[in-house]
């Protein structure tokens, strides 16, 4: 972003050279961006706005009465926030590194200059990005039915099983991982081979010749040059755990005892189902100081090294 | 491969040579070595990508067999006959053609209008410089970071005093303008060389005309890869629709497949064969545009 900024700017100067070109082409150029302007302004800004204002009324029996920062205070003592979190974490800390590191493995190895079908590798690991979610999370739910599910007859083949993996809290959110890595990894893959692509090939010979081995090159050289990439996948998948929603409405609806609730489930339930809408303003206001604090983490991480 | 030419014809002029032979059975022999060092990768990539690929095959399978073979020992592996009685149970139970044809519909309309919305804003942000520019490109910025859901009580009782529930254009009409689609095209157009727009201004050509006749055209890739981004936003969409569509007959895909979900007798088959249907389109999609669909769906993060 910051990196188009400056051309920007220079095409700019131009234009002010040619000054009288230039104003008349100030009209063009709002007419252009008018609709997308007065669409944000009404479906974006206001709403944004009406929400911020909302959060701070409580309604009982059809009275509303302003209660200032009750609503936020709430989220502090809400037990089911805690547990929304919890599954936002555990996704974070178990889920977001397994995928890239798998999607890292299979990344690197699709990227070894001797090896055959690679187009056709690549397209079947993409292949899950391809799905739409809730039908994926359909397929999944009754993959992983307990009586007689695909998984449950080929565990039990070597003797495993039956595991009840949508009502048990731990094998519920073990469910979800699963479910949530086969469908991630290779759209992450596809962004990190593209990473190693960049990599200058001087790079790995001059470690070759300096006598580096194939893990140290690995680690010494591949990694440290991922670093941006990595940043970047492991963000947004951070947020997407964060904002999860189709996944476990459809695969456990949020069960069994909200273990595999999150952030967004719990807003759609609180707002939709109890039509408390002024903490529901409240939750979506803590959903947004949390994106907020992560994309911020990220500007942080990412200028350190620059 | 030079080597072994070499070989072929050193025989073919009838002079064997003896330190060819050599290395060739050398060669040989490295080539094995690096056989057996490169089967684990084969066999780790081939594990990946028949896990990519058990869940389409099973919605195959599964949707062409009765529900009670889907839970049965053993399973089935190969596709069975009752495609067209599933197909004809999927129909009654949901109205899915109709389904159907309303998540085509709001997809493709959507994609139309919101492409163009995306192509012109991000045309003027990248080409013009006018008042308030600045301010509306960080606007655009913030929106990208601000999570969708935050909107949703607010557009719900936007919609609900519109008296919009329950109609299509609730659906779609609050996210046609899309920060992500303006974003993606203001970075295509910054790399648009200034001179062809100005050689078609000193040509006389209205604003308008030079945007549609020389600047679309050239960044066609770009364009494509945002249609199809925006075409699998709106197929994908699933909360929204949700919480907009109360009547059977409005409902898009996803939301058809989440009342069969929570059915009191869960057809199963039918469900597969839904979620089946479902994927096509982006299958389809995806296996003829490749390369703009992954940058697409990447968005910037890649270029294609």
């Amino acid at each position: 972003m910051t990196a188009s900024a400056s051309p920007a700017r220079l095409r700019a100067g131009s234009e002010r050279r040619t000054r009288t070109l230039g104003n008349r082409l100030q009209r063009p150029g709002m007419v252009f961006v008018l609709p997308a302007v007065v669409l944000f302004g009404l479906f974006f800004t206001y709403p944004l706005l009406a929400s911020l204002w909302q959060s701070l009324f409580a309604s009982h029996g059809g009275i509303t009465t302003f209660v200032g920062f009750d609503q936020y205070l709430r989220l502090f003592s809400d037990p089911l926030i805690g547990k929304s979190l919890l599954t936002a974490g555990i996704l974070l800390v178990v889920q977001v590194p397994l995928m890239l590191a798998l999607a890292v493995g299979l990344a690197y190895l699709l990227n070894q200059g001797w090896l055959r079908f690679r187009a056709g590798f690549r397209v079947l690991h993409f292949l899950p990005a391809v799905t739409t979610l809730v039908a994926y999370s359909v397929v999944f739910r009754v993959l992983l039915a307990t009586d007689g599910g695909a998984v449950n007859q080929l565990i039990g083949l070597v003797g495993l099983g039956p595991v009840d993996w949508l009502n048990n809290e731990t094998w519920a959110r073990v469910a979800l991982i699963a479910s949530i890595t086969w469908r991630w990894t290779g759209y992450n893959m596809v962004i990190i081979l593209a990473g190693l692509q960049s990599i200058p090939a001087e790079l790995y010979e001059a470690a070759r010749i300096d006598g580096a081995g194939r893990w140290a090159i690995f680690t010494r050289i591949v990694i440290p040059q991922l670093r941006p990439v990595l940043l970047f996948t492991g963000i947004t998948s951070t947020i997407g755990a964060l904002q999860l929603f189709d996944e476990n409405f459809i695969l456990t609806g949020g069960g069994p005892s909200d273990a595999t609730l999150t952030p967004v489930l719990y807003l759609y339930k609180v707002g939709f189902r109890q039509f408390d809408f002024g903490y529901a303003s409240a939750i979506a206001w803590l959903l947004v100081v949390l994106t907020a604090i992560i994309s911020i983490v990220q500007f942080r991480l990412s200028r350190e090294k620059s | 491969m030079t080597e072994s030419m070499v070989r072929q014809r050193t025989r073919a002029a009838g002079r064997p040579v003896v330190t060819t032979d050599d290395a060739d059975v050398e060669r040989r022999r490295a080539r094995l070595a690096a056989g057996i060092r490169h089967a684990p990768v084969y066999l780790v990539l081939a594990v990946g990508s028949i896990v990519s690929l058990i869940p389409f095959l099973w919605m195959v399978i599964a949707s062409t067999h009765p529900t009670s073979a889907l839970f049965g020992t053993p399973l089935p592996v190969l596709p069975g006959g009752e495609l067209l009685a599933n197909l004809a149970r999927l129909q009654a139970e949901t109205n899915f053609s109709r389904v159907m044809a309303n998540s085509l519909g709001l997809a493709v309309v959507y994609t139309v209008f919101s492409s163009m919305i995306s192509v012109m804003a991000g045309y003027g942000l990248a080409k013009f410089r006018f008042r308030g520019r600045g301010v509306i490109l960080g606007l655009i910025l913030v929106t990208m970071m601000i999570p969708m859901q935050v909107l949703l009580v607010p557009l719900f009782q936007m919609m609900a005093s519109l008296g919009w529930i329950d109609t299509y254009q609730a659906v779609i009409v609050p996210f046609l303008a899309n920060a992500f689609g303006i974003f993606l095209m203001r970075q295509a157009f910054l790399d648009f060389p200034d001179a062809l727009i100005e050689s078609a201004r000193i040509d006389g050509a209205r604003e308008f005309r030079t945007f549609y006749r020389i600047v679309l055209p050239v960044a066609r890739p770009q364009v494509a890869a945002l249609v199809i981004y925006t075409f699998m936003t709106q197929w994908n969409a699933f909360i929204w629709p949700l919480l907009m569509l109360n009547t059977e007959d409005n409902y898009t895909v996803p939301v058809a497949l989440n009342t069969m979900i929570g059915l009191s007798r869960v057809d199963y088959s039918g469900l597969m064969l839904g979620s089946l249907i479902a994927t096509l389109p982006l299958l389809v999609l995806f296996l003829v545009f490749q390369r703009q669909f992954i940058a697409g769906l990447l968005g910037g993060a890649v270029k294609g």
